[in-house]
């Protein structure tokens, strides 16, 4: 690791006690939990502001009503920059949620808000998220092969071979995707009392939304113990690292004292 | 014995899983990677592209879901790098901007590339999907500087790149919304570019159905599909060494689930025969 200034350290330093504190909750709610529990949200409330301000209000909005403003000031009093004196105005239409009395304006820029992203996303959306989907799940259900030699193994035991002109792992795949697809859509549909075929349906709807599930959350688990991880290896190589370079300047400090 | 563990006290579970977690990271246990047909995928693609082809790569994380997404971004740089392809980097996350630079400039240094003229940061893009619609249409119009603000005509790397068309693979690390979805719907199903990814394993398996349906190439799934990728680029790095302390913690945290069930099964036995009694 690269020698890291004194800046760094400190910065490694807060960090470790940080997560130290966070950490403390495990044993239960306490002071320093809450501490760093509040820090965390004005911190990065503080850099989301900071970080837009300079990405999207100055450069978007600020930089060209400055340039509108000097060229009006100029004599071109209409310029195309002008036109962004319309998403500034509905930007501090939006501001009017903070009084109460006029709090109402501002649901027009809201609207225009919620209009443009639902237009944009029905479109798109729809196209990639649902169209591609829907054919995605329109599969042969008996999908053909060259003949090819079928094998059922256990170590050196051979149970069964025979020769097959059926892809059977992709037949038996698509089986799964279209009765999972099938029955989850049945358990969804409450026109209908789940009784019969539509309650057997339905049960195997339950059972393909629990593998989901499951699935989803055995990744759960790897993502939260990712985490940990992170905060390990952190300790290990960063903090362990700053933890070295603060004795080493304790101990010189006390050798020159 | 055995009927003590219902009242087991939880810290003890949480002492069990840091001990799990990390002592694998102090004492590698080298554990395996077999890498999944996902992740191969996009290895292999970016295997078959011909030196100075231009790829993207969006890098969709934060702070708190950079131990899953920053190793598979890296592994994917390496490769690029070794290659000989040019990478040009952005983020549609405020909080993604210094990781990505960070990233972006630590691969290219340990790649020994040249910024400008084998990769560039492109910085954070506001907007979400509109950002992404808008590239589509011209990178020059949402991204008119790079990350440190120079004008980007003065880079040679974007010569003869004008919108996300011109890309030959685009790639996000996404750690939530907005990421790979985003990138599916624009730059995928608008723009008919190859688009490939990784992301947090809580999302991963929101996204494999974009691999079945054709949408996505190859997808990397939390730390495993980082660990996967770097022992397919012959490079274990971080997300290998974690894979160990992740196959621990799994195997207490079957094992603890497996536990709590026979016990609550055998209380349950207990219940019923006190109470027939």
């Amino acid at each position: 690791m690269e020698t890291l200034s004194a800046s760094q350290v400190i910065g490694l330093w807060i960090a470790g006690f940080l997560t130290l504190f966070i950490f403390s909750f495990l044993y239960r709610d306490n002071p320093f939990y809450k501490f760093a529990e509040h820090l965390y949200v004005g911190v990065s409330a503080g850099y989301m502001m900071s970080v837009d301000f300079w990405n999207v209000l100055k450069p978007n909005l600020l930089d060209r009503l400055a340039t509108a403003f000097s060229s009006a000031v100029s004599g071109r009093i209409f310029t195309k920059e002008c036109l962004y004196l319309i998403p500034a105005v509905l930007g501090i239409l939006m501001l009017s949620r903070l009084f109460p009395k006029i709090g109402w304006i501002s649901r027009w820029p809201l609207a225009f808000i919620v209009g443009v992203t639902a237009g944009i996303n029905i479109v798109y959306s729809m196209q990639a998220q649902i169209l591609k989907q829907i054919e995605a799940t329109i599969l042969p259900l008996w999908v053909k092969a060259p003949p090819h030699l079928v094998q059922l193994k256990i170590a050196s035991l051979q149970l069964f071979s025979f020769t097959s002109a059926v892809d059977l792992s992709r037949t038996v795949f698509n089986w799964l995707v279209v009765i999972g697809v099938c029955c989850g859509l049945i358990y969804f549909f409450f026109s209908m009392e789940h009784r019969g075929f539509f309650g057997g349906a339905s049960r195997v709807g339950i059972w393909a939304l629990m593998i989901a599930f499951g699935a989803a959350f055995g990744y759960t688990v790897m993502a939260r113990v990712s985490l940990l991880i992170g905060r390990i290896l952190f300790f290990k190589n960063e903090w362990w690292e700053a933890v070295k370079m603060t004795l080493a300047a304790l101990l010189r400090l006390f050798h020159s004292g | 014995m055995f009927w003590r563990l219902l009242n087991l006290d939880r810290k003890v579970i949480f002492l069990l899983v840091l001990a799990a977690a990390g002592i694998p990271l102090f004492f590698p246990l080298n554990i395996g990677i077999k890498p999944s047909q996902p992740v191969k995928n996009i290895y292999n693609f970016i295997e078959k592209l011909s030196p100075g082809k231009n790829i993207l790569i969006s890098f969709d994380y934060g702070p708190s879901t950079r131990i899953e997404c920053a190793p598979m971004a890296a592994a994917v740089m390496r490769q690029a790098f070794r290659r000989g392809l040019r990478v040009v980097g952005l983020t549609i996350w405020p909080e993604g901007a210094a990781l990505a630079s960070d990233l972006l400039k630590r691969v290219g240094k340990e790649c020994g590339k040249e910024y400008g003229r084998d990769y560039l940061d492109l910085g954070y893009k506001p907007g979400n999907e509109m950002a992404i619609l808008a590239l589509s249409k011209g990178i020059q119009t949402i991204c008119p500087r790079d990350a440190a603000g120079t004008p980007i005509e003065e880079f040679p790397i974007l010569s003869g790149i004008r919108t996300l068309r011109d890309f030959d693979l685009i790639l996000s690390f996404s750690g939530g919304f907005p990421g790979l979805t985003d990138w599916i719907t624009i730059a995928q199903a608008q723009c008919h570019r190859p688009v490939a990814g990784g992301c947090t394993a809580v999302i991963a398996s929101q996204l494999y159905p974009y691999i079945n349906s054709g949408q996505l190439l190859g997808l990397m799934g939390g730390l495993k599909g980082a660990a996967e990728y770097e022992t397919l680029i012959g490079q274990p790095e971080e997300a290998c060494l974690a894979m160990d302390a992740q196959g621990v913690t799994h195997f207490l945290i079957a094992g603890l689930i497996l536990l709590s069930n026979l016990v609550f099964f055998a209380t349950r036995k207990k219940k019923k025969r006190s109470g027939g009694a």
